[in-house]
């Protein structure tokens, strides 16, 4: 027992290893907003593409269909890899030196297929009758769109978005295998400099301290959603 | 006007959804400042036609004029078309996510392009009109069915239509809350605003209508003005309808 605690809970590496494993965190965090910002945009086109009408918009459906099967079905850390190797070729300005990049890239393809889904059942949930009044009244398909159904939709789907920003933030860990040095890399160094785990444990309680707001956050949107509804049935 | 001197003109309008035929070749005119009841039973093809004439749906066959302008060609802008015809459903359908004021303001401002403040200006006076200037900024599900709806009338209003559609606007209505909204249905006929009316209020049909016609399974059966339709069909299937509607109204 005392062995197990000073390996992963000595007070005197946790506080040896915290500046560190703290400078690792921040990268954590840079990935987890720059990636976020992006996803956010890019998910919401996607989505729009995939809801479009009529049959000539049918090859940018199925375009926007195959890249969630695509990048929902494979695993980040395979596509980490993935972006790295392709990022030697040097295509499109990319470059495997570009680490930090690289790793946006990744876990942006990967992130922006799941939440365009969360984006989508959001716009499915908004009644058809209600973009037919908003057309009625003479408003355009992209009128309609901007000012009645994705305002809806997405006060709908804020819980399930901030789950996957949950997500994406601990994912965020994964870059380390194309050799980013962040909060992980960190403690890892430090276990094997010291021989002592206290480090991972350091990572853990960032990692957990960050979630715990953004969860109870979640919580409480949806608890106020609930009592606007609750009210609307008086 | 068009050509014949009607305001809206239907000439064999034919409409299916799927291999269901819903409208079976309608044949239509309604006079400027007039009023139209459709009366029918439920599937009879009243919503279909309203929302036909106001392009939500897309007729197979036929043609529709309104206010000289054939709006079943091609190159019609729908978007400007449909500004000058308002259409108010059953289920109000206002935007639950809006203001009442924002609900009124929304078309005038993003499809007309009115300045803010004058669209308020004009959508407080409409609201005014109705006694409904104390709720323009309750949301939606604040206010009672029959405010709602009232509110979804000026809301088609607002863009300045010259013929409103009304879909069997007080079905969904608790019958204490139908008479203020049959009110100022009465009140926009008397100013002379052209209407076609789908309902199922046959002495409100009565007062208001120039014409009622008798949908049945796709065709108009019969019309006439309401005293030949309501007091002395001439078909055996509007006498039914009428006697089946008249029997759940002593119910």
């Amino acid at each position: 027992m005392g062995q197990f605690l000073h390996e992963f809970f000595s007070p005197l590496h946790f506080l040896r290893a915290t500046p560190a494993v703290w400078n690792g965190f921040l990268l954590n965090l840079e990935l987890m907003l720059v990636a976020e910002a992006f996803v956010l945009v890019l998910a919401l086109l996607l989505a729009i593409v995939r809801g479009l009408p009529g049959r000539g918009a049918a090859p940018l459906r199925w375009l926007a269909i195959g890249y969630t099967d695509l990048f929902r079905g494979t695993p980040l850390l395979l596509v980490l890899f993935l972006v790295q190797g392709f990022a030697t070729l040097n295509y499109v300005g990319l470059s495997s030196a570009s680490l930090f990049r690289n790793g946006v890239i990744a876990l942006v393809l990967v992130y922006t297929a799941y939440v365009t889904e969360v984006y989508r059942a959001g716009i499915e949930s908004v009644h058809p009758s209600q973009r037919m009044a908003a057309r009625s009244l003479g408003l355009s398909y992209w009128q309609a769109l901007r000012y009645v159904v994705l305002p809806q939709a997405i006060r709908r789907v804020v819980p399930p978005l901030l789950n996957d920003f949950i997500g994406l933030q601990k994912d965020t860990v994964l870059v380390t295998v194309i050799g980013l040095t962040e909060a992980i890399a960190q403690a890892n160094f430090y276990s094997s400099d010291y021989l002592n785990f206290t480090g991972l444990t350091v990572t853990a309680v960032f990692f957990i301290l960050l979630t715990i707001p953004l969860a109870r956050f979640t919580d409480h949107i949806i608890k106020e959603r609930e009592k606007r509804e609750r009210a609307q049935t008086v | 006007m068009s050509a014949n001197g009607h305001f809206v003109s239907l000439e064999g309008v034919k409409k299916s959804f799927g291999d269901l035929e819903v409208l079976h070749g309608i044949d239509l005119d309604v006079g400027e400042h007039n009023v139209v009841c459709l009366i029918g039973a439920s599937g009879s093809g009243k919503s279909t036609l309203l929302r036909c004439i106001n392009l939500l749906e897309q007729i197979d066959a036929g043609t529709i004029v309104v206010d000289g302008q054939t709006i079943t060609g091609a190159k019609i802008d729908v978007n400007r078309l449909r500004q000058k015809i308002g259409i108010v459903f059953q289920a109000y359908n206002l935007f639950p996510h809006m203001t009442v004021l924002q609900n009124v303001t929304l078309a005038p401002r993003k499809a007309l392009r009115v300045p803010r403040a004058q669209a308020e200006g004009h959508a407080r006076a409409l609201l005014r009109q109705i006694g409904l200037d104390d709720k323009a900024d309750e949301f939606p599900d604040r206010l009672s069915g029959g405010q709602q709806q009232r509110v979804a009338i000026v809301r088609a209003l607002a863009t300045g239509p010259k013929l409103m559609l009304l879909d069997e606007i007080t079905s969904a209505l608790d019958p204490q809350l139908i008479g203020e909204v049959l009110e100022l249905v009465r009140e926009l006929a008397q100013s002379g605003m052209t209407m076609i009316i789908a309902t199922h209020e046959m002495s409100f049909a009565r007062e208001v209508a120039s014409k009622i016609c008798f949908l049945d399974a796709g065709v108009i059966l019969e019309e006439g003005t309401p005293n030949e339709i309501l007091s002395s069909p001439r078909e055996e299937r509007t006498r039914e309808f009428l006697a089946r509607v008249l029997e759940g109204g002593r119910l």
